[in-house]
């Protein structure tokens, strides 16, 4: 029963950046830009709240406010992220480059930067940012007595205050797509810019709008990440930014669809690691090295899903198309 | 009236221009980016990284040598670009093309010219996909790719540790996580040497392959410029529409042209790996020689030959960047190629500025 309370606590750690990244992702293609650089957002906000934890750390402020350090360093890692979205943002609306290339581009600086900053910050060959343990949400620091393991595990073993912020801003995200009149505009934008635009939608905005809200959600899930992994920064986030991408795929890039869609890529990911230890899976005798191959199934499962779907594909339709006021 | 072409209007030199534009800009940033980071090391770190490549001809062996994939990948990404797609899954195609030569050298015990074909094959079966999904479904090609590129990953791991007669474990070496030595498995499977190391003062890096990356380029460039069916992908890149108007099968191109982009990323894992200096190592993360084919695709504005010259850059650049340890992490080469990249991603904003310069230019001399 501890084992279901571990895999059920850590599918929800993991499934936090997966859920941030793809809400991200999802805002930024509503407006009509393909965000590939999630990955690198990503890389670019744990960099920056990863640096901030450890001031903190040094200062004595994170030790006698852990909370309130960690929702600066989420808010930081958010602000950075947006910060690196700009230069997206810029290519591809201003510049109407191709969305694809200039996020490549990112995805290859970010790993870069972050490494060439933590030697230069850290000295050389350290390359590991460490992440102070008091970030964790434990039920002493709560004030709440609980007696059954079961419960333990489940809700502390991995709680950190990126899962409530994921919670408060999935919900807001929700309305803000749906319920009010920028999401209507927003998503106007990226199915028919020329539309919008003769209505008195500045799409320029809009898009900027999109590529931002995408920047400020992929860099708190670039330090959810790495809080999930809890091994420290190495400058790199494992492909989640890509994950991402398949997530709100296979999300449908509607919110409460990339809940789900997050949950069950995290799932995977946990299977991945803990395989051996979970009674009810397939043995598989004689396999060798079976993380790897439930690491690959959720990549396989959006392909199928994809195939399935892209006749009636949800992608908004002019999404990686640049808006050009003139054209017709 | 010259019959030459004003100077404004060529084509090939604006993008040149263009490309060695970017390549001082980003430079310049890395440059910047050092003088931020550690001013008193930032001089000698520069010089490192533009310097190493020539300062002995066992690094400039390694220079050719790590040119020979990136050739590869990048004719791979720029012969996409030609049909109108973007294979930003040339690492896929690179793991599984050196998978497959792998497997010819230390499991079926080929000869090093059957595994680099073998090669092919496994970077074109990986390229099928992209271009199947794209033709028959309408899935992007580079959703496919990025997908594809991790299962090939996952795929090659999963492989190889279920074929425990590839592992360097079973031949002698104590390490499980890499493949065999090729000095110790198969020594039919190097690439030859052709004396080039004795040319280069003994160095363990260069071979011949480097010749072999710049006869596929030019067979590239024939295949694209010579003949009717590169002429269709090309049809197919500047215009889709109009080319299923003019009677083009654009789907068929769009799958044929994927699946020899593949074969050429393919070439370059059995190029890379096959030198019998490096064994393949079970990775944790995607391979980067095949997203370094991106930069060297656009620095050449896609055209085979421009990406001899390409390859050659960054290979420099990257040996390089290895010799501004420990004051910079090797990394800071990376910085420079993502700035390349991004300039290359509003080239056409390059490309118009150039063109005025150079047009400003013509007409100062006409008034003159």
């Amino acid at each position: 029963m501890i084992i279901l309370a571990n895999v059920i606590s850590l599918t929800i750690v993991f499934s936090v950046p997966l859920l941030l990244v793809a809400l991200g992702g999802s805002y930024s293609e509503h407006s009509g830009v393909i965000n590939i650089a999630l990955e690198g957002i990503m890389v670019i906000g744990a960099l920056c709240a990863c640096f901030a934890l450890s001031a903190f750390d040094k200062s004595g402020f994170g030790p006698a406010h852990p909370q309130l350090a960690m929702l600066l360093a989420i808010c930081i890692a958010g602000i950075s992220g947006m910060a690196f979205s700009v230069f997206l943002a810029f290519a591809a609306i201003n510049l109407r480059a191709d969305q694809t290339i200039g996020g490549t581009a990112l995805n290859i600086f970010a790993p870069a930067f972050a490494v060439v900053m933590t030697w230069a910050i850290q000295g050389q060959g350290q390359t590991t940012i460490q992440i102070p343990s008091w970030i964790r949400i434990t039920k002493e620091s709560l004030g709440i007595q609980m007696e059954s393991k079961f419960l333990n595990a489940l809700l502390f073993k991995y709680f950190y205050l990126t899962t409530p912020v994921a919670i408060v801003l999935f919900i807001i995200a929700t309305i803000v797509m749906y319920k009010t009149r920028f999401g209507l505009r927003l998503r106007a934008c990226g199915e028919h810019p020329q539309a919008a635009d003769s209505v008195g939608i500045n799409v320029y905005r809009m898009r900027y709008a999109g590529v931002l809200i995408s920047g400020f959600l992929g860099g708190i899930g670039g330090i959810a990440y790495t809080i999930a992994v809890g091994s420290g920064f190495n400058s790199s986030v494992g492909g989640y930014g890509f994950l991402a991408l398949a997530v709100m795929i296979f999300g449908n890039w509607k919110p409460v669809q990339i809940l789900g869609s997050a949950v069950f890529f995290a799932l995977f990911k946990v299977v991945a690691a803990y395989n051996s230890s979970i009674p009810f899976l397939p043995k598989l005798e004689g396999l060798k090295d079976k993380s790897s191959l439930y690491q690959m199934l959720p990549y396989i499962v959006t392909m199928v899903v994809l195939i399935f779907t892209s006749k009636k594909s949800q992608a908004p339709k002019a999404e990686g198309i640049p808006y050009d006021k003139g054209s017709r | 009236m010259n019959k030459k072409k004003p100077l404004a209007e060529n084509a090939t030199l604006i993008s040149i221009l263009a490309s060695l534009l970017s390549i001082v800009i980003g430079l310049a940033i890395g440059f910047l980016l050092l003088l931020i980071l550690k001013p008193s090391a930032a001089a000698e770190g520069m010089g490192a990284m533009l310097g190493t490549g020539f300062s002995n001809l066992d690094k400039f062996g390694k220079v050719l040598y790590q040119a020979a994939p990136l050739m590869c990948c990048g004719l791979s990404v720029g012969f996409a670009f030609k049909t109108g797609l973007f294979n930003i899954g040339a690492s896929g195609q690179y793991t599984m093309g050196a998978f497959l030569a792998l497997y010819g050298a230390i499991f079926l015990q080929l000869p090093w010219y059957v595994c680099l074909l073998l090669a092919m094959i496994g970077g074109g079966l990986w390229g099928i996909f992209p271009g199947l999904f794209k033709a028959l479904f309408n899935v992007n090609e580079v959703i496919t790719a990025i997908m594809f590129n991790w299962i090939a990953m996952f795929l090659v791991n999963l492989v190889l540790a279920n074929m425990p007669l590839m592992l360097a474990s079973a031949w002698g070496a104590s390490n499980s996580d890499r493949t065999a030595a090729l000095a110790v498995a198969n020594k039919a499977a190097i690439i030859p040497k052709g004396g080039l190391d004795k040319l280069f003062g003994n160095s363990s890096w260069v071979n011949i392959s480097f010749f072999i990356a710049v006869v596929v380029a030019i067979i590239v460039w024939f295949i694209l410029e010579k003949t009717t069916f590169g002429y269709e992908l090309k049809a197919c890149g500047l215009s889709k529409d109009a080319a299923i108007y003019a009677g083009i099968n654009a789907n068929r191109n769009i799958v044929f042209s994927m699946i020899i982009a593949g074969a050429l990323s393919g070439l370059g894992g059995g190029l890379y790996y096959l030198a019998g200096t490096i064994q393949y190592v079970l990775e944790k993360s995607i391979l980067s020689m095949g997203f370094n084919g991106i930069p060297v695709a656009l620095l050449a504005n896609s055209n085979p030959l421009g990406t001899i010259f390409s390859s050659l850059f960054i290979s420099y650049i990257n040996v390089g960047g290895a010799a501004m340890q420990p004051n910079f992490s090797s990394e800071s080469t990376e910085i420079i190629t993502a700035v390349i990249i991004y300039l290359a991603a509003f080239a056409l904003l390059m490309r118009g500025v150039i063109g005025k310069v150079l047009a400003g230019k013509r007409n100062k001399e006409v008034k003159a």
